[in-house]
């Protein structure tokens, strides 16, 4: 759900039109989720197979970590579980909550 | 001394106005608006009745009459798609349909309402298949009745003029910014050749001039139109056009009366005829109201007080109006022209009960059907109809059945 002030049918544009650039940004769709993703890095491959997989995207590629192939953004994860789920080695465990 | 008679003094004004007549079917008088109005875009597919304004229009088009840009859809639904999309670039639009097209637009009616397009759409009621037909009846645009569309029905190619012209003023105010549909009945009104008293086009083009959007799609002012609303706000932009609605309704008068300075023509909400005293009142949209009229002169002949009420703006609803003019009947006929399938009554009646309910003594209301796949409708059976409604008033029924007009029993 959006973070900002929500308006009344009187202050919202009309149509639903937008008219912010990158206001679906405010939609924190973290909020959705009811399982958390969480990733042992001392087991990870580094395949990148949860980053092409992710539908949202919101794994994000870390080019220039050493340590960390991939990174989850839990502002925006729905906490879907397909990465988990095509994770070679097991290393994504679904957290509830 | 001579005495002016009705016609003789509209043939004065006609005069003194610069109008013109011409000889229309009710499809040629709103092709022939819809050119006056200088519409930019219009995106069509033809279909039976309607088919006569697709074909004058794309005539006016061919023949360079009109700028505007006519698109030839595959179907009625691509043809409301492309209102949809000229209407949000700021463009006036028209397209036109009936029947089967109407349905087979249905989904795209929601977007134009919701996205807020301005578009006027004539609509030659047709009854809908199966059994396939193709003449007159109301079913097709009852099925529309909760699209968030405006609709107006027309008693004759006058009215379809008149309507057509003042669709585009309603529809477009920056503060309704709804879709109108101007109804006409199949056959009965867009093809009976008429008398039609024509404005001059520079009035229409004072009266119409070019549409000036404040938001619309703009590469220089981005705006994005037809985004998803989840449930934190789809409910607010429903709640604006219900808002619309009331605007468009506090409007009308404003609308009707602009419209008499122009033509010299008034019109109103809901039209009554011998009214005031009456004590049974036949309720009609479009042309069959001419029809009731003649029946209410006939009972009337007979001592028996009728009146009539044609109901010209259908969506927004005229409420107060329907209450003021019907509430010291003792009984209403409400004629519909399409079924409510299982429903306690059809669309016209189910509105005239809801608007006549508050009264603490109201008139007896008798539900009518009749004419369904463009079935002729004489004065004697509206008039009997208008007999029996009053019959049982008398008999202090309250609640009767649906009845059906002309069907073999």
């Amino acid at each position: 759900m959006s973070q900002r002030k929500k308006l009344s049918w009187k202050e919202a544009t009309i149509a639903g039109a937008i008219t912010t650039p990158k206001s679906s940004m405010d939609y924190k769709t973290g909020l959705w989720r009811n399982q958390t993703p969480e990733i042992d890095y001392s087991r990870c491959t580094k395949c990148l197979i949860c980053w092409i997989n992710c539908p949202e995207p919101t794994i994000t590629r870390l080019v220039c970590n050493p340590e960390r192939a991939v990174e989850i953004d839990q502002e925006y994860c729905k906490g879907c579980g397909i990465c988990a789920n095509v994770c070679p080695v097991k290393c994504i465990t679904m957290r509830a909550g | 001394m001579t005495t002016v008679t009705e016609v003789e003094r509209k043939e004065e004004v006609r005069k003194m106005m610069g109008q013109r007549v011409l000889g229309l079917r009710g499809d040629d008088a709103v092709a022939y608006a819809a050119r006056q109005a200088n519409v930019d875009v219009i995106s069509a597919y033809p279909i039976t009745p309607q088919t006569i304004m697709v074909e004058e229009l794309s005539r006016f088009v061919a023949n360079g009459w009109i700028k505007a840009k006519y698109i030839n859809m595959e179907s009625e639904h691509s043809a409301m798609s492309g209102c949809i999309g000229a209407a949000l670039v700021g463009a006036r639009t028209f397209t036109a349909t009936a029947s089967q097209g109407l349905a087979y637009m249905h989904e795209a009616l929601y977007a134009a309402s919701g996205l807020r397009c301005p578009t006027v759409m004539a609509v030659a009621c047709r009854a809908l298949s199966a059994p396939l037909n193709i003449h007159g009846d109301h079913s097709d645009v009852f099925g529309s009745r909760d699209s968030g569309w405006m609709q107006v029905f027309c008693e004759n190619a006058q009215e379809a003029y008149d309507m057509t012209l003042a669709a585009f003023k309603l529809a477009e105010d920056e503060k309704v910014l709804t879709p109108i549909m101007v109804n006409l009945d199949g056959f009965i009104t867009s093809h009976s050749l008429e008398r039609v008293n024509i404005l001059p086009d520079e009035v229409v083009n004072q009266y119409l001039p070019p549409r000036n959007a404040k938001l619309k799609l703009d590469p220089d002012k981005p705006v994005t139109f037809g985004a998803m609303a989840l449930p934190d706000y789809y409910f607010e932009f429903k709640r604006q056009q219900e808002g619309a609605m009331a605007e468009a309704y506090r409007l009308m008068p404003k609308l009707w009366r602009d419209f008499a300075v122009i033509s010299g023509r008034r019109y109103s909400n809901v039209r009554p005829y011998r009214l005031n005293d009456a004590e049974v009142a036949i309720v009609s949209m479009g042309s069959t109201s001419g029809t009731a009229r003649y029946a209410v002169d006939e009972l009337r002949s007979r001592k028996i007080k009728a009146g009539a009420l044609n109901v010209r703006l259908f969506k927004p609803w005229p409420g107060p109006e329907i209450l003021k003019a019907l509430m010291n009947c003792k009984a209403v006929a409400v004629l519909d022209k399409a079924m409510s399938f299982g429903a306690p009554g059809t669309a016209l009646f189910e509105d005239v009960a809801t608007s006549l309910y508050g009264l603490p003594k109201g008139p007896t209301l008798v539900n009518y059907v009749y004419g369904l796949g463009g079935r002729d409708v004489t004065i004697a059976e509206i008039a009997k109809a208008a007999e029996d409604s009053l019959k049982l008033a008398r008999q202090r029924k309250k609640i009767v059945p649906t009845r059906y007009m002309g069907v073999r029993d």
